[in-house]
């Protein structure tokens, strides 16, 4: 066992043992706080397939967090008022079963990372950085002036979603439901780093002109990177949603695209479970200094500077010696 | 919908982009000179304005104000060099955009630390308040037109500034060539900086004749810096003049967009429908204009480089 994969070992424990503590010793809010940062490092994980692997640096992927989020707050919203989501050509109801929700969510989010991808993956560097930047404010403010889902005030829903066998208004059942996503997520991502399609992925991102030379095509490989990211991040957004039973266009801000990037460099850019560290110390440090002081983010954007600045390969990096990647 | 508003609008549209001037003039020099994007622009420009509303208060001077939202915008510019930006130039972008972005969480809360969270105001000198009749009888605040004249100043001096000046070739040529500007005997650290700060005042200065229209508040700065990204990358990162062209484009389709879109689709929609539909077309059409011209020219409109 490497040293790397002890820590893993002792993050994924620690992500599920204190939940499981929390609910013996019944403290409902450290569950909710629990699932809160598995929900992060579920989208961050997702980000990561973009960005650390593939070397997209998308400032973007709010995009996809909010589609998931109002996939999740749409299909409910008829489902809890009775309303018919289309009554033309077919006639489709909304829904509160989340297997049905995480499908739409996830194929709608890959939809639009398809075409974000296909306009924005034919620039790069800062061009990219700042397309995908834009892309996000076209969905935050089209969020914001479309009245018909709650517009700026957002949309509630009163009950959470249910999965067939399960109790999701349980904390420790929905925190269930959102570890075990996480770690098939991870499997995933695992395995994708060592299939031919990661391996290509790495290449394109290090030297994309060999990769090209030996005949792959770098833009399909990224594009497909892009929309496999955009996925994931899409069920991390309408599990967010459940777990607030709100949705709003704050979900679509441009500050949860730069949160998201910061988990994965606050964790360590290039390895797999960076991101999961990386959210769970944000929700931490977001609970132990949000009590004492009301200027949080002001001492965490002082520690984001000094681990950019000092501390490159982040948590991980700073626990195991420089990223040998 | 006469002609004296459609001329209304085209003037506001063009005040907004002067502004929008401003703020990409000084991102598009500083990632041009020094290959760096700086997400903490907007907070520069928030400082600029928070400096003038408490200069303002103090003193009642519209003229000290302005003066003060510069001299601060830019000694704040020189202090984030200085400590942190000077070490991010080596470093790839991902970092740079996380640092800056750290910048800005650092500079909100600091700024909310000390003015709290309430927005300050700015009043507009009576020198330059009320309307004025411009010919063929359109009605417009002065103020307004003072912004317009004033960004169009700002940017003739630019422009002479970097085409006619000894600094201004030390400046275009730092931007070829960092080596060989530095084997010929200029200071390129003090370069980097003096760059930075004059992006800094500017930005101050948009803050400043900005705020007196709007409120003063945490957070003012950042849809600014979002729509000057999308006026440099449509204008090609590096270009001044083409800074200047995207910030005209950005501000009268944003503009006009707001209020023609809802009376187009009034033509066939109900009024209500009409409106929600147009505003909420409106809102995104500056990033549809932004992947037209993406889609024709992958660099922007006068940027060279890739």
């Amino acid at each position: 066992m490497t040293r790397e994969t002890a820590l893993n070992t002792v993050l994924m424990a620690l992500l599920l043992g204190v939940p499981l503590w929390a609910w013996v010793s019944d403290e409902p809010f450290t569950i909710t706080l629990a699932t809160r940062a598995v929900i992060f490092a579920l989208a961050a994980v997702g980000l990561n397939i973009a960005l650390g692997l593939g070397g997209l640096v998308s400032f973007g992927h709010a995009v996809y967090f909010g589609i998931g989020g109002y996939a999740m707050g749409i299909l409910a919203f008829h489902a809890q008022t009775y309303t018919p989501l289309m009554e033309w050509p077919l006639a489709i109801p909304g829904t509160k079963l989340m297997p049905v929700i995480w499908l739409v969510a996830m194929a709608v989010s890959g939809l639009v990372a398809l075409a974000i991808g296909l306009l924005s993956l034919r620039t790069s560097g800062v061009y990219f950085i700042m397309i995908t930047l834009a892309f996000g404010q076209m969905f935050y403010f089209f969020s914001i002036s479309w009245p018909a889902y709650g517009g700026e005030d957002g949309l509630s829903i009163y009950i959470r979603n249910s999965f067939p066998g399960l109790n999701t208004l349980d904390p420790i059942q929905f925190f269930g439901i959102c570890f075990v996503i996480l770690c098939l997520v991870l499997w995933l991502n695992v395995r994708i780093v060592n299939a031919p399609f990661g391996l290509a992925l790495n290449a394109a991102r290090q030297v994309p002109q060999r990769v090209e030379t030996v005949g792959l095509d770098p833009f399909r490989i990224r594009l497909t990177a892009l929309v496999i990211s955009g996925m994931i991040c899409g069920l991390a957004g309408a599990l967010f949603a459940d777990l607030n039973r709100f949705v709003s266009p704050t979900m679509f801000s441009w500050q949860m695209s730069g949160e998201l990037i910061v988990f994965i460099i606050l964790g360590g850019l290039g390895r797999v479970f960076g991101p999961v560290a990386g959210a769970t110390i944000f929700v931490v440090l977001e609970h132990a200094l949000g009590g004492v002081s009301d200027y949080f983010l002001f001492f965490f954007g002082l520690l984001l500077l000094g681990v950019v600045l000092f501390a490159r390969g982040g948590l991980y990096g700073l626990a195991l010696g420089r990223a040998d990647r | 919908m006469t002609f004296i508003l459609i001329a209304e609008q085209i003037l506001n549209g063009i005040q907004f982009g002067v502004m929008l001037f401003l703020m990409a003039a000084g991102l598009t020099l500083i990632f041009g000179v020094m290959g760096l994007i700086n997400l903490a622009h907007g907070s520069l420009y928030m400082v600029g304005a928070f400096a003038a509303a408490a200069v303002a208060g103090a003193s009642g001077s519209f003229i000290l104000a302005v003066i003060a939202a510069m001299a601060a915008a830019a000694m704040a510019g020189v202090i984030v060099e200085l400590a942190v930006i000077r070490r991010l130039y080596a470093r790839d972008h991902l970092e740079q955009v996380l640092a800056t972005f750290a910048l800005i969480l650092v500079f909100s809360e600091g700024t909310r630390w000390v003015f709290g969270s309430f927005p300050l105001f700015l009043d507009i000198p009576d020198y330059l308040s009320g309307p004025v009749t411009l010919p063929a009888g359109i009605q417009y605040p002065l103020y307004r037109l003072a912004l317009i004249i004033a960004g169009l100043l700002v940017a003739i001096g630019l422009g002479l500034f970097i085409t006619r000046t000894r600094v201004g070739i030390q400046i275009r040529a730092g931007e070829n060539d960092r080596e060989m500007t530095a084997a010929l005997g200029v200071d390129i650290a003090k370069l980097y900086t003096f760059v930075f700060a004059l992006g800094a005042a500017l930005a101050g200065l948009a803050g400043a004749l900005v705020g007196a229209i709007q409120s003063v508040q945490i957070g003012m700065g950042e849809p600014v810096l979002i729509l000057a990204f999308v006026v440099i990358v449509i204008g090609g990162i590096g270009s001044i003049k083409g800074a200047l062209v995207g910030s005209l484009l950005v501000g009268l389709t944003d503009t006009l967009g707001g209020v023609f879109l809802p009376e187009f689709f009034k033509l066939f929609a109900d009024a209500d429908v009409a409106t929600a539909t147009g505003s909420a077309l409106a809102s995104m059409a500056i990033y549809v204009l932004m992947a037209c011209i993406l889609i024709w020219r992958p660099t922007g409109l006068y940027g060279a480089r890739t």
